[in-house]
């Protein structure tokens, strides 16, 4: 579908959203909030070492407690076929999925999982956990990405061999692969430039921080066949996953979508589903399992940390002629970091003619790195556009006309492979130069920055039905979880086709029986891919009305148009509303619902630029956010309000990833702050109000223009808040977090170099 | 062990019902009353998702042991505004798009509620110090602190 302007009546406006009083009042059913009638409790043991190898279990005391129901180990988990099941943005290798749910001869972190007890109640299936014996040889770990790539490393598996180096390497190594994007000659770049500057970074895991931690409900029936009911970020994911490990037919397995208490991308696999599975088909009964708050950050996927070496040159004129950068990344206990990302996109918002980017994917005893938001991005970006900054003061040019000066734009060639179509980048940075903010003026201590972020965004599969009810009201069917105003967006666009008011809309989000296969609420894809498919459904539902119409008049199909939620006789004056028309559905050839199945492409990056004022205490390091205003191109907002509602959030996030969270490991490869009181997201107080000033530069490949939102505002915080911090204080804080204490450090080694 | 047997108030109504000693006032509220609505989030007290009112006082449900329910009275999310109009709270959360996720909006709105019963006038300082219990992830709060505002503002237009 191609975008055209259009006169819009919903399209744009800020309705109620469609779930909002269910969740204002607390009736809204997460994932913890269901129950079944005969329902066990399940609890999962969890390794207490970061790497070591699992010599024996027995559960035998374990079972024999009263009360216990089942328990399983990984000695129960057949190893599925190797295979690689897509996930929006991540790709899931399903025999490292399986070694992840239950360990098998080693566990590779503080958390993973060996065991699993169902009993009749929760405390007994803890008490039940304390009686599994379990025999561990404890090995040497690694958790630092640049020691876990040398070579007298602690090596995790030995069925490594470092892909994407010829000739493939005879010794395995933690290196899971290398992941080039080249173009040009960045030697002869470098030797033409001006100024270079070469600066190398470190950054730490941080977590998604979903409020709702995971849990699932399942029921296991002795014909074989299944339902789960859990909160995820795709259904036919989780579906497909379960019935992969478990060994089910797709059609045995039932999954019903819970609502989502956030996700941020983690919630783009399972953890979980498959034991609760294993469990209810061990009993015969149902059960429910959820994770503390303390398993969720011990045990699932963190974001990678990583060490960023970025080199870039420029002419004095300002223009860029090469850049270089090296990226390694944390990939937790398995091979699968964002990497890949951070090597296409980091250098993304520019055009550079000589570009040599590298990436490692390592693995070390951390938990198995997941998707979170723009995954792999902001570390990217982090890296790149802090050497930018320092580059524009190097030249004495603005920061803002200096990027503007380089930036990609529409017809410029990406730095992984394809042209760019229209791009909004221009736009967010001469709207930043142009706003308030940016000459607003500042006092002591008190410093600005500025970053810009890209992000790819997906498209992929949808389906979407729209079934025309007799009162000419609409249920609007669709297969995508809904984590920040889908719902909403969706009906919007219905409503707009239709010509009816977006409250005239119901959507529900259906199970994996009631619709065709959609891929995961992910990448930023639902209001731009399960949107198109629902402008299609709707256009055909429009269709099918005129041709009820044509019938109803006795007139051709042709000589009926459709406006303002009616069909219109074209020659004449006569209308039919969709009640109307619904209402003699029986008669003139059964019940009204529109259909469509797709597969969307051309998503169109989302670029954006932040300001951002702190004040630096220099008496405690601390770094206070005093205004920050995020510019970004959304093609086109169908909800302004759930627009900005992501802008400030990914701002927010990242934050919080630049000033205080980070993963935190004792001796033994521990984690230190698995709580939300030492793992410190922002709260309220900790931030201003944050501006959120939308573009709009149309996407041709959607209906109305739209692109994914979702994932590009965390990509510019951590440059824009360290670039800030220098404004302020004359110190580059190159190692995330700026936490009080490392900035306070920063800042007495500044003094004391000055003597 | 023997369950300890418990009266107290819910939302207006008289409840009473048996627990084990360690049971918390949010196991007790979620697993035994039914009464979904009030969150966990993390269980240490630290993300306000399980924000309940006791005896006019804001408390996390995580971090209060159910026996400790004897004779007080207590308002959940469930027992905040009318099935025919919503707490000005609740309807400023829609109005405003003070929510993503939804997960942690009943603690919000517990909290703010009962910030509002204390300070009809608070300032943006006040309302971000007194949300600093509660975690939301997904908005960045900007939009919660409004609708916040935005309901002060119309309960201040209302007859008391």
């Amino acid at each position: 579908m191609t975008y055209e302007p259009k006169n819009l009546r919903v399209v744009g406006t800020r309705p109620i959203r469609h779930d909002g009083a269910d969740k204002v009042t607390g009736r809204a059913n997460y994932a913890s909030d269901f129950t079944l009638p005969g329902m066990l409790w399940g609890r999962v043991l969890r390794s207490p070492h970061a790497h070591a190898k699992v010599i024996s279990i027995n559960t035998d005391k374990a079972i024999a407690l009263p009360g216990v129901k089942a328990v399983i180990t990984g000695a129960d988990l057949v190893l599925p076929d190797a295979g690689i099941t897509q996930a929006g943005e991540s790709a899931i290798n399903t025999q490292h999925l399986a070694k992840n749910l239950l360990a098998r001869d080693k566990v590779f972190y503080d958390g993973h999982p060996v065991a699993a007890v169902a009993a009749i109640s929760d405390a007994i299936a803890q008490q039940a956990l304390g009686l599994i014996e379990v025999e561990y040889e404890v090995l040497p770990h690694v958790i630092d990405v640049d020691d876990a790539v040398k070579d007298d490393a602690p090596l995790l598996h030995d069925d490594i061999f470092t892909e994407g180096v010829e000739p493939r390497p005879e010794k395995p190594s933690n290196i899971a692969k290398r992941i080039v994007v080249a173009k040009g000659d960045v030697a002869k770049g470098f030797a033409e430039a001006d100024f270079v500057i070469e600066r190398t970074y470190t950054s730490k895991p941080v977590h998604q921080g979903y409020i709702e931690p995971q849990g699932v409900v399942a029921n296991y029936a002795e014909d074989g066949q299944a339902m789960v009911w859990c909160s995820s970020q795709g259904q036919f994911l989780i579906r497909d996953l379960c019935a992969n490990m478990l060994g089910l037919e797709t059609s045995s397995l039932k999954v019903i979508p819970a609502e989502i208490g956030g996700g941020f991308g983690g919630k783009t696999t399972v953890y979980l589903e498959p034991l609760a599975l294993m469990l209810s088909k061990a009993s015969g009964r149902p059960v429910k399992m959820a994770m503390t708050r303390g398993e969720v950050l011990r045990a699932t996927g963190p974001t990678s940390g990583g060490s960023y070496t970025t080199k870039i040159g420029a002419m004095k004129d300002g223009t860029i002629v090469a850049a270089e950068v090296v990226l390694k990344f944390q990939a937790g206990a398995f091979p699968g970091s964002p990497v890949g990302a951070a090597v296409m996109f980091c250098s993304a918002p520019y055009d550079i003619p000589n570009l040599s980017i590298t990436g490692y994917d390592v693995v070390v005893n951390l938990p198995k790195i997941h998707a979170y938001r723009a995954p792999g991005a902001p570390n990217g970006a982090f890296a790149f556009e802090t050497v930018l900054d320092e580059l524009a003061r190097e030249l004495k040019m603005d920061p803002i006309d200096f990027r503007a000066k380089n930036s990609a734009v529409e017809g410029s060639k990406s730095p992984y492979g394809p042209t760019h179509g229209p791009l909004g980048g221009i736009e967010c940075l001469s709207s930043a130069k142009n706003h308030p903010h940016y000459k607003a003026n500042l006092g002591p201590n008190q410093g600005r920055g500025v970053a810009s972020g890209f992000w790819i965004n997906i498209g992929g599969q949808s389906a979407a039905t729209v079934v025309v009810n007799r009162d000419g009201t609409i249920a609007l069917v669709e297969g995508c979880p809904d984590i920040g105003g889908t719902r909403a967006s969706l009906a919007m666009m219905c409503a707009e086709v239709l010509g009816i008011a977006a409250e005239k809309v119901r959507p529900s989000i259906v199970d994996t029986t009631a619709i065709a296969f959609n891929d995961v609420t992910g990448g930023s894809r639902v209001t731009f891919a399960t949107g198109i498919a629902v402008v299609q459904a709707t256009e055909d539902a429009v269709r099918q009305m005129r041709e009820r119409a044509a019938k109803m008049w006795d007139i051709d199909v042709e000589q009926v148009g459709w406006r303002d939620g009616a069909a219109q006789e074209l020659n004449g004056n006569r209308s039919l509303t969709i009640a109307q028309i619904a209402q003699k559905a029986a008669k003139t050839g059964g019940q009204i619902m529109g259909h469509a199945s797709i597969n969307a492409s051309g998503a169109g990056p989302s670029l954006t630029t932040h300001l951002c004022d702190v004040e630096v205490d220099r008496e405690t390091g601390k770094v206070t956010i005093l205004r920050y205003t995020t510019f970004q191109d959304a093609g086109k907002a169908v909800h302004p309000s759930y627009v900005e509602g992501q802008m400030q959030g990914g701002a927010a996030q990242g934050i919080g990833w630049a000033l205080n969270e980070e993963y935190i490991h004792d001796a033994q490869g521990r984690l230190e702050n698995p709580g939300f009181l030492d793992y410190r997201m922002p709260v309220a107080s900790d931030l201003p109000m944050i501006d959120a000033v939308i573009i709009e530069v149309p996407n041709p490949n959607h209906p109305f223009g739209v692109r994914g939102v979702g994932e590009a505002p965390i990509v510019p915080p951590l440059a824009a808040i360290a670039n800030a911090i220098y404004d302020a204080t004359g110190v580059r804080m190159r190692d995330l977090p700026f936490s009080p204490p490392k900035v306070l450090a920063a800042l007495e080694a500044a003094e004391k170099a000055k003597g | 062990m023997a369950k300890s047997h418990v009266s107290t108030t819910v939302n207006g109504d008289p409840v009473e019902f048996l627990c084990d000693a360690p049971e918390t006032m949010l196991d007790v509220l979620r697993n035994t009353l039914g009464l979904t609505g009030t969150k966990e989030g993390c269980g240490t007290g630290d993300c306000g998702a399980c924000s309940i009112i006791v005896d006019g006082r804001l408390v996390c449900g995580c971090l209060m042991l159910a026996v400790e329910a004897t004779g007080k009275s207590i308002t959940t999310i469930e027992g905040i505004g009318a099935p025919d109009r919503l707490h000005p709270v609740q309807q400023a959360f829609l109005e405003d798009a003070a929510l993503q996720c939804g997960f942690c909006t009943p603690g919000f709105i517990v909290a703010a509620k009962a910030l509002l019963d204390r300070n009809p006038d608070p300032s943006e300082t006040e309302i971000r110090y007194w949300l600093a219990g509660n975690l939301c992830r997904c908005t960045g709060y900007d939009k919660i602190v409004r609708a916040v505002q935005h309901a002060a503002a119309e309960m201040k237009g209302q007859p008391a």
